[in-house]
């Protein structure tokens, strides 16, 4: 796999140390690390950070300490760790230092279609456009030449189509490199005040220039022969290895000048002379914005300016092939559209999110729910999770939300927030704390799962296994939330739906009590994918009575996969494929319809 | 040889298990191989699909009307995932029902023998053995044998012969 290629390539590099933060699609990248790392008995510290912002300057300061450094992370993720990374390339780094930020047009799993190519140019930082597995792995020991040639940062930007492509890649032993952790005090550059910045800069700025003439990263040309002299195609990532099988099988009228570009920042510049001065037709494939483009300059291109390329999406190898066409006069092949639509994703059956999110919505009717980033997102089926942000930003917008109906003494609806045990670790805290202090009203449900279940399941640091399985001191989340400030706090297994109701209705009365602010409620339960867990819990016989009426009331409001709806018959049916007897669901039918037996762990 | 494959199911039903399978079968066969999965919020009881090609490509992803092979785990899958297929390419489905299909009831088999979670080896066998796709069972076994868990080789391999 992709990321498996990465992870290796960074074990083989000699990288000392990997930090990341779980994200599809990057999450095997660090996983990778550590099993190569096992396997081959290479001496490197890895490390699931709470964020990426604590990964990168983890990684960063192991740099400047000289020795090689990675972080890996999905593309949002260097959102969050904008503010050590725009720095660094001022700064500058000794040890090798690859920023790893996986991209996802389509997007298939995240929350943007971001170009971290066009980040990277923001930043001033080289960036490699690997694309397939194989590469990315050879750009691995490039970025880590380049980053020390320059004592530059370096990023690797791969895409899911690389990250979860899998291919031949052969393995090499690890070289090995004698790297000694070796801090040189220089405040002028690891302080630098204002004062050095624009030197920096200019600093900066010479090492773009030089980069941007280095002979080994000038694009590879794929020549096409006479046919079309003054005709070419210039793609980067993906959309080349798409665009390369493409003209393969159009035979004769396939045969076009094609260049690869590796580093898609700096663009290399007698590259960019030589292509104004060759062509009269250059047609530009990149994901996901115009970052090349931009670089050949305004005009005279086919890409994304000129409407050619859609400016969203991905551009799978169907949509390369339009275009493809369009651009060489071909004729069109007919579009296919699928005769039917996929099943949306959905909570697991047994998974305690949804006996938390049915309690929520059945108590507060007419509340609001923000929510985060996770699982737990999939609330928004059943109407428990109204909206969804970015890392953390679900307790900031309660509180924001009881701001605008408080504000003036008005009566406001019963927020519930509902962020995952994870995501509160990685930005979720210094929400809470603000919104004590300003005293917002509204009630916190910790989705408190003992995982990172989406991506993976990357321990959390409550679990106290850190990435390479050894222990490390637990951080309790039950402790972090009253060092915030909170106190009202309750802890219950969201399974006992009565027990869980009560809680929140409890917690409604102290946030609209004279002196109530917000209410925390732990929702435990671990991860039904957890086999332990799952072995450990009670599991009831299921079945639906004949008081079923039809109603469906079970399905909207609950939506648990292992519950259907045979129309013909009209009454729900439970498959006993997929039932993992919870019985939580008996709670849910209005005529009480659905039977739990036994109950044997 | 050059062949592309889709597997498509629901996510959890171990289309990436089989994807991986088929990876590796080619490897061990010494083809060069490329594929394609859905992971992340894809992934929970929503429709998946995962690409295998098989021999000199370039690119991970199959386009419209281009498999040789599909691996429908899901059969409501077989609608939305059917234009991945060449004219002529073959189905290998996982119904109670044929249709125009070749199906096995990769289900019923994993259940009556106790583990629902190797329908999917089961899917894979039956197709396997149908003679179409470019590894024979005796490469599938050598790579079950080379990556499935030790406590999980027996059932597996069991699942892969029950198809």
């Amino acid at each position: 796999m992709g990321n498996e290629a990465i992870g290796r390539g960074l074990v083989e590099e000699g990288c000392t140390l990997a930090a990341a933060y779980p994200g599809t699609p990057a999450s095997e990248i660090l996983s990778s690390v550590v099993a190569f790392a096992k396997e081959t008995g290479a001496a490197l510290h890895t490390e699931w950070s709470v964020n990426e912002k604590v990964a990168c300057e983890t990684a960063l300061a192991n740099s400047m300490a000289g020795r090689r450094s990675a972080v890996a992370m999905k593309q949002v993720g260097l959102n969050v760790a904008a503010d050590p990374f725009t720095r660094a390339a001022y700064l500058g780094v000794k040890g090798g230092f690859i920023l790893i930020a996986a991209d996802d047009p389509g997007p298939h799993s995240s929350q943007t279609e971001q170009d971290s190519r066009l980040f990277a140019h923001f930043a001033k930082t080289p960036v490699f456009d690997p694309s397939s597995p194989r590469e990315a792995r050879e750009m691995v020991a490039e970025a880590f030449a380049l980053s020390e040639k320059y004592e530059i940062p370096v990023v690797l930007r791969p895409t899911t189509r690389v990250c979860h492509a899998r291919q031949n890649v052969s393995c090499r032993t690890p070289a090995p490199r004698e790297q000694k952790a070796c801090f040189e005090k220089n405040p002028g550059r690891w302080v630098a005040t204002p004062q050095f910045l624009t030197e920096l800069h200019r600093l900066l700025n010479g090492k773009l220039d030089r980069i941007a003439r280095e002979e080994t990263l000038a694009p590879i040309l794929t020549p096409g022969g006479c046919a079309r002299p003054r005709t070419c195609i210039v793609a980067s990532g993906v959309a080349f290895a798409h665009a390369s099988e493409l003209l393969d099988t159009l035979g004769p009228e396939g045969r076009i000048d094609l260049y690869q570009v590796r580093l898609a920042y700096p663009l290399h510049q007698p590259f960019i002379e030589e292509i104004r001065k060759r062509y009269e037709k250059v047609l530009v494939l990149e994901e996901t914005d115009a970052v090349i483009e931009m670089q050949l300059g305004p005009g005279g291109v086919n890409g994304r300016g000129s409407g050619d390329v859609p400016r969203q999406g991905e551009l799978t190898p169907d949509v390369i092939e339009e275009i493809l066409r369009k651009f060489l006069d071909l004729p069109a092949v007919q579009a296919v559209v699928a005769a039917k639509k996929g099943i949306r994703p959905s909570l697991c059956a047994g998974c305690g999110h949804r006996a938390a999110f049915y309690a929520i919505r059945d108590a507060f009717p007419a509340g609001i729910f923000p929510s985060d980033i996770g699982c737990y997102t999939l609330g928004m089926n059943f109407g428990a999770v109204d909206t969804c942000h970015c890392m953390g930003a679900c307790i900031a917008q309660g509180a924001g939300f009881y701001h605008a109906y408080a504000a003036g003494g008005a009566d406001f609806p019963t927020i519930v927030v509902t962020i995952g045990d994870s995501t509160f670790f990685h930005a979720g805290i210094p929400g809470l704390i603000n919104a004590v202090f300003q005293g917002a009203r509204f009630i916190l449900v910790i989705l408190d799962n003992a995982t990172t279940a989406m991506t993976g399941h990357q321990p959390t640091p409550q679990l106290g296994v850190r990435a390479d399985g050894s222990e490390g001191r637990k951080v309790f989340i039950p402790d972090l939330v009253r060092a915030c400030g909170v106190r009202h706090l309750r802890e219950i297994d969201p399974y006992d739906v009565e027990a869980f109701t009560a809680a929140l209705k409890e917690a409604d009365s102290f946030i609209r009590a004279p002196e109530g602010d917000i209410a925390v409620l732990i929702a435990g339960h671990p991860c039904i994918l957890n086999r332990m867990a799952r072995q450990a819990q009670a599991v009831f016989a299921m079945s639906i009575t004949d008081d079923c009426v039809g109603c469906q009331a079970c399905i909207d409001a609950f939506e648990c996969p292992a519950i259907l709806f045979d129309g013909e018959q009209n009454r729900a049916q439970i498959d006993q494929n997929r039932c993992i007897g919870c019985g939580v669901c008996m709670h849910v039918c209005p005529t009480g319809a659905i039977r739990a037996e036994g109950g044997k762990p | 040889m050059r062949q592309q494959i889709i597997v498509s199911g629901i996510g959890g039903q171990g289309g990436l298990f089989v994807t991986r399978i088929l990876a590796e079968a080619a490897i061990e066969r010494g083809m060069e191989v490329l594929t394609s999965e859905t992971h992340g919020m894809a992934m929970r009881g929503g429709t998946v699909i995962s690409h295998v090609k098989v021999g000199s490509f370039t690119s991970p992803l199959i386009r419209t009307g281009q498999a040789d092979i599909g691996l429908i785990l899901h059969a409501g899958n077989l609608e939305v995932h059917r234009g991945f297929l060449k004219p002529g390419g073959v189905i290998y489905m996982n119904a109670a029902m044929s249709g125009n299909a070749e199906a096995i009831d990769a289900t019923r088999i994993a259940r009556e023998h106790g583990s629902l979670i190797i329908a999917n080896l089961v899917l894979l066998g039956f197709a396997v053995g149908q003679g179409r796709i470019f590894c024979d069972a005796a490469t599938v076994e050598a790579v079950l044998k080379r990556i499935s868990p030790a406590k999980q080789l027996a059932l597996n391999l069991e699942g892969f012969h029950l198809g």
